[in-house]
């Protein structure tokens, strides 16, 4: 019965997602395809907490729906206006050999899909499927945290992690190379400062609740930095420019504090004579939570770099 | 495999593929932009799919590992994506 419930649910939902995406690409209308990609993003949360991966939920819910979506609504300014009109009319005309190149497009797409499925097939064959998971529950005592999507992120795969946060500074370094931030928004209205008043604070003090509880429970540096961001899109929404971003070479240290925490503690541990980025077990969880408290700020400043879509520039006289 | 997992695999597969063509066939920038984050997000669910071991069994951290740096990577690369499309429509001339 409860089994039959929950099948219905996830048939549910996942028809919901599919249509939804398949509704926010099938649009020739922008705004139209923003917001349902927005709701698509958070069906895609509740997908991931039905299927119990909480930490992979938060950061969806934070960053996948919200940043983006924050993201996707402040491109629409600069969108070509003309996209707008056709609606209606959803590709003009197609000559038969374009529509013939669309169908062999689709069909070979349709192909990957079911070659894809084919090969989930063939896991069940392959026997070390539990091998890397129960590797991670062997060492979890080990890694200095509980919550062994943070033990893993953070201590038995850091190189990848510390390579992600350079990615991150890559792409924000991408963005301040092509041009100048947006045009900031109006003064907002006095509802909407108060309201900011409120949920600036709650913000930032959730971003640390987050970073401090992903050690043992669903949490981390990732969606901390992602509640933090969300605080400076709010002030941003406001019409504040400053939002709380340093300028000029504090900036820089901000974007990179993740890759440089991550580096020098990996280099102190080289010159200890332990391997890069071993953390002895008795200061793991410590320098876990130095290097996330680093990250999350990273990562954050990088999210609302790439919000305002620039490098923002010197104050002159709002405050 | 359990049902559960293969309803969601699946479905992870058929967002992948509606993704790519709409990433190779759709004439809007943006929907393009879109289009590669639903790809993303398709491989996001075929590995929490793997991952998942049932109701009451702990599912295995490593995918949901990969899958959260995914999402933040996704974030980025599509915040350079749309710095790079902002660029783009600034230089074309306007008609």
């Amino acid at each position: 019965m409860n089994a039959t419930m929950l099948l219905i649910f996830d048939a549910l939902l996942l028809a919901s997602i599919i249509g939804l995406a398949w509704a926010a690409l099938a649009s020739a209308d922008a705004r139209r395809s923003v917001i349902l990609f927005i709701a698509f993003g958070l069906l895609l949360a509740v997908a991931w907490g039905r299927l119990l991966a909480p930490d992979v939920a938060l950061a969806e819910a934070a960053i996948g729906a919200g940043l983006t979506g924050a993201l996707l609504l402040a491109a629409l300014q600069w969108q070509p206006r003309k996209t707008a009109d056709t609606t209606n009319s959803e590709q003009p005309t197609h000559t038969l050999l374009e529509t013939g190149f669309r169908w062999l497009v689709t069909l070979l797409c349709a192909a990957l899909a079911g070659m894809l499925a084919w090969s989930l097939t063939q896991i069940d064959a392959g026997t070390a499927k539990d091998a890397l998971a129960n590797a991670v529950a062997a060492n979890i005592d080990a890694s200095g945290v509980s919550n062994p999507v943070t033990a893993v992120l953070l201590n038995f795969r850091a190189y990848d992690t510390l390579l992600e946060l350079a990615v991150l500074l890559t792409a924000v370094l991408g963005i301040f190379a092509l041009g100048p931030a947006q045009a900031g928004y109006r003064i907002a209205g006095p509802v909407f400062t108060s309201l900011t008043r409120w949920l600036t604070p709650l913000l930032i003090l959730t971003a640390g609740y987050l970073l401090w509880v992903g050690a043992h429970a669903p949490g981390g540096a990732f969606q901390a930095g992602a509640t933090l961001a969300a605080a400076g899109v709010v002030l941003r929404l406001a019409g504040r420019d400053q939002i709380g971003l340093p300028r000029g070479n504090a900036l820089r240290i901000a974007l990179g504090a993740g890759v440089g925490m991550f580096l020098l503690v990996g280099l102190a541990l080289f010159a200890l004579g332990r391997p890069f980025l071993g953390y002895p077990p008795a200061w793991a969880g410590a320098l876990i939570l130095l290097i996330e408290t680093a990250a999350m700020l990273a990562i954050a400043a990088t999210l609302v770099s790439a919000f305002i879509g620039g490098q923002p520039t010197e104050e002159k006289t709002r405050c | 495999m359990l049902t559960t997992q293969w309803l969601y695999a699946l479905s992870g597969c058929l967002l992948l593929a509606l993704g790519l063509r709409s990433a190779l066939l759709h004439p809007a920038l943006l929907q393009r932009i879109l289009a590669i984050n639903v790809m993303g997000s398709g491989v996001f669910m075929l590995l929490i799919a793997i991952a998942y071991r049932g109701p009451g069994m702990p599912p295995d951290p490593i995918p949901h590992a990969l899958v959260l740096t995914g999402i933040v990577v996704a974030v980025s690369a599509t915040a350079l994506a749309l710095a790079l499309a902002r660029r783009l429509t600034r230089e074309q001339p306007h008609d």
